[in-house]
């Protein structure tokens, strides 16, 4: 594996690791997904056809909550005790930092995720007309999406005021067109139509965010 | 006295460096030779961690140039420099191997032998698994040190290594940094605690207000001015 | 310089009279919605004038990336403020328009949409400049810009798509354009596209002093440390 793949390896490693330790940070969150689903079940009763209907839209909206909170951790580990100042002054390239943090948020969100998703299901007696491997495309793109973009952003919020306000202040209007593909992607296949457009419109939206938060990563860690 | 002197190690020239309308550093001009252990003091906001900083290249100088090793860029260079500062710079809940087994890997440096090498360096115990954040502050910065010596770098930039450590370990590790010195590494080391190098460091560096007001040998400053 | 600003201050009011005239007694009367269709001649040119400065955030965002300069990152700032004053004309005169002659004060029509999610990443943009606590601000806002200009087709795309499967009453009207109207909008367009050069222009300087200012009491900093501490 070359040099900075391996960085990366040994970073998402680390941090694998890292959040394992630190439990109390993971079932908090856990706990944080299982209320959303509660809450919105309260306030979208599941028994009116209307909210099956948009259930595709409720959950990537319960999704983008969990996630603006996982997001919100992932520089506050390499903030402490001033960390990220050791990356920075080794050799080690900033990409390689970068693609590690969005990966571990990837896999964090992805978990949260697949928690949310069987008790949405029963709470809302969801079925899927079309085809279930569509709709786990839509979640892995999307999910991508969302965290390519959090882990960029939080890393800019790094240096504002009002830090965790920040991340989603930034995150959100420039995840519209994403966010919207993904309710619309998930609402047709769900309801037994094609999702070729969304599908396309959110791989694209995936290659052009990730090339330019790798082509702009470098400048705003250093930005201090 | 030869003439034909080894060219310094580290040059700064007018370096300046401004936070909006604060000046932390107002034109700082030096050359440091190598093998030497420097000695940083002053007051608080006299520049010394904004100097200590840019010279790891954390911060880019607002103005002026600096040269380590001859190159002005500071990634050519990067891993001859060993940072550390008052927070330890480790990961709390892993323990002290699995710290520098995981920033030996940010420099290419394979393996643990190397790792375990530079702990008991320090004094410490490679094979303790208690989490960092459960040391004490004076092996916590025992380790700190430790981690910035995995890469064997050249010049090592420590600001503040002493803060709220017990006197053994800070003796420990002037002990340790003095032989460092001698093996022919360039220590710069920002203190408030200036007795506890007075034997080790060959010079003393003032400064004030952001810029360099003498340099010493001993302890003793001249005249004021 | 400084004579010039005036003569074209003057030039612009009479301008903008001209195209109160065209707009509100010139252009024909619309025959299904009447005179309030005449909101028409500035709901469309701000928006255009709109897209044009933020067009030039994100080429003076591009610039400042690659050269570092000061006068770039400027440009970036006034352009996108005055850029979302004039997405924030568009957004108000939507509804305004849309009541009278719908009942509803907003329709999720495509075009409005967008100006909507537009204006949430310009706002956006404008927070990160004032919650910035980072000795770089121009160049976490100039990333900020870049990936902002970037995302806006993809909006369009979105949004136009979304329309097409759920449509909604279009504002804005389609269709062809009686030829007094088109005069109309033109002259609007130009006369709104010289007031926001004047207001970038007037904005500029502003900008441009205060950071003079500000280096001038960096640089009284630098000779006297003592005046910082005041």
């Amino acid at each position: 594996m070359s040099a900075p793949g391996a960085i990366t390896r040994v970073t998402l490693l680390k941090d694998l690791r890292l959040e394992w330790r630190s439990k109390d940070a993971i079932n908090s969150m856990l706990f944080f997904s299982l209320l959303v689903v509660v809450v919105f079940s309260f306030s979208f009763d599941p028994s009116a056809e209307e909210s099956r209907q948009i259930a595709g839209g409720l959950i990537w909206v319960a999704f983008l909550f969990a996630a603006v909170v996982a997001l919100n951790q992932t520089w506050a580990r390499e903030i402490r005790n001033q960390v990220l100042d050791a990356y920075r002054v080794s050799p080690a390239p900033a990409n390689s930092l970068f693609i590690a943090k969005t990966l571990g948020n990837f896999i964090f969100v992805t978990v949260l995720e697949a928690l949310m998703t069987p008790l949405f299901i029963v709470f809302y007696r969801l079925r899927s007309i079309g085809p279930v491997w569509q709709l786990l495309l839509v979640a892995m793109v999307g999910t991508w999406a969302l965290v390519v973009n959090g882990t960029f952003f939080a890393a800019m919020s790094l240096r504002t005021r009002s830090r965790e306000i920040m991340l989603p202040l930034l995150l959100f209007p420039i995840s519209i067109p994403a966010l919207l593909a993904m309710v619309q992607a998930t609402t047709s296949i769900l309801s037994g139509e094609g999702a070729r457009f969304w599908i396309v419109l959110l791989v694209t939206y995936d290659l052009v965010f990730t090339t330019v938060c790798l082509l702009l990563f470098e400048s705003v860690l250093n930005a201090e | 006295m030869t003439e034909t002197a080894p060219p310094p190690i580290v040059t700064v020239s007018n370096l300046i460096k401004q936070f909006g309308r604060f000046a932390a550093l107002r034109g700082v001009t030096a050359e440091f030779p190598a093998g030497k252990l420097y000695a940083i003091l002053g007051d608080n906001g006299a520049g010394k961690t904004t100097l200590l900083r840019t010279l790891a290249g954390l911060n880019r100088p607002s103005n002026g140039e600096i040269t380590i090793l001859g190159a002005s860029k500071f990634h050519d260079i990067c891993h001859e420099i060993g940072y550390m500062a008052h927070p330890s710079l480790l990961y709390d809940e892993m323990s002290g191997m699995e710290n520098l087994e995981y920033f030996a890997r940010l420099y290419g440096i394979a393996g643990n032998s190397r790792c375990a090498e530079v702990i008991r360096a320090v004094g410490l115990d490679p094979d303790l698994v208690r989490p960092v954040g459960q040391y004490s502050q004076g092996m916590r910065q025992r380790m700190s040190l430790a981690r910035t010596l995995l890469n064997d770098p050249k010049i090592l930039l420590l600001d503040e290594p002493f803060s709220n450590v017990d006197l053994h370990s800070a003796n420990e590790m002037v002990r340790l940094l003095a032989r460092a010195r001698d093996n022919g590494k360039t220590i710069f080391i920002v203190t408030h605690q200036a007795p506890l190098l007075e034997d080790a460091a060959d010079e003393f560096i003032w400064m004030e207000f952001g810029k360099i007001v003498e340099r010493t040998r001993g302890l003793s400053r001249g005249p004021e001015k | 310089m400084k004579k010039l600003f005036p003569i074209l201050g003057v030039l612009t009011a009479i301008l903008l009279m001209y195209a109160l005239y065209q707009a509100l007694v010139v252009a024909p009367t619309e025959q299904t919605m009447g005179d309030v269709q005449r909101i028409f001649y500035y709901h469309v040119p701000s928006a255009w004038t709109a897209f044009i400065l933020l067009f030039l955030n994100f080429g003076a965002s591009v610039f400042y990336l690659v050269t570092r300069r000061s006068t770039a990152d400027i440009v970036a700032l006034v352009s996108a403020e005055v850029g979302v004053v004039f997405l924030t004309v568009n957004l108000v005169t939507g509804p305004i328009w849309a009541r009278p002659v719908w009942g509803i004060w907003w329709t999720w029509d495509m075009r409005l949409t967008s100006t909507l999610v537009l204006w949430l990443i310009y706002v956006s943009y404008l927070f990160l400049r004032r919650f910035s606590s980072s000795g770089e601000t121009p160049l976490l806002a100039a990333a900020l810009a870049v990936l902002g200009a970037l995302c806006v087709p993809f909006v369009y795309f979105s949004i136009w798509f979304f329309r097409t499967q759920h449509p909604q009453p279009v504002m804005g009207g389609g269709g062809s354009i009686d030829p007094r109207m088109l005069h109309a909008l033109l002259i609007n367009w130009l006369a709104f596209s010289c007031f926001a050069f004047l207001v970038c222009w007037s904005r500029y300087r502003l900008e441009k002093l205060q950071r003079e200012v500000d280096a001038a009491h960096a640089m009284e900093s630098l000779l006297d440390p003592r005046e910082s501490l005041r």
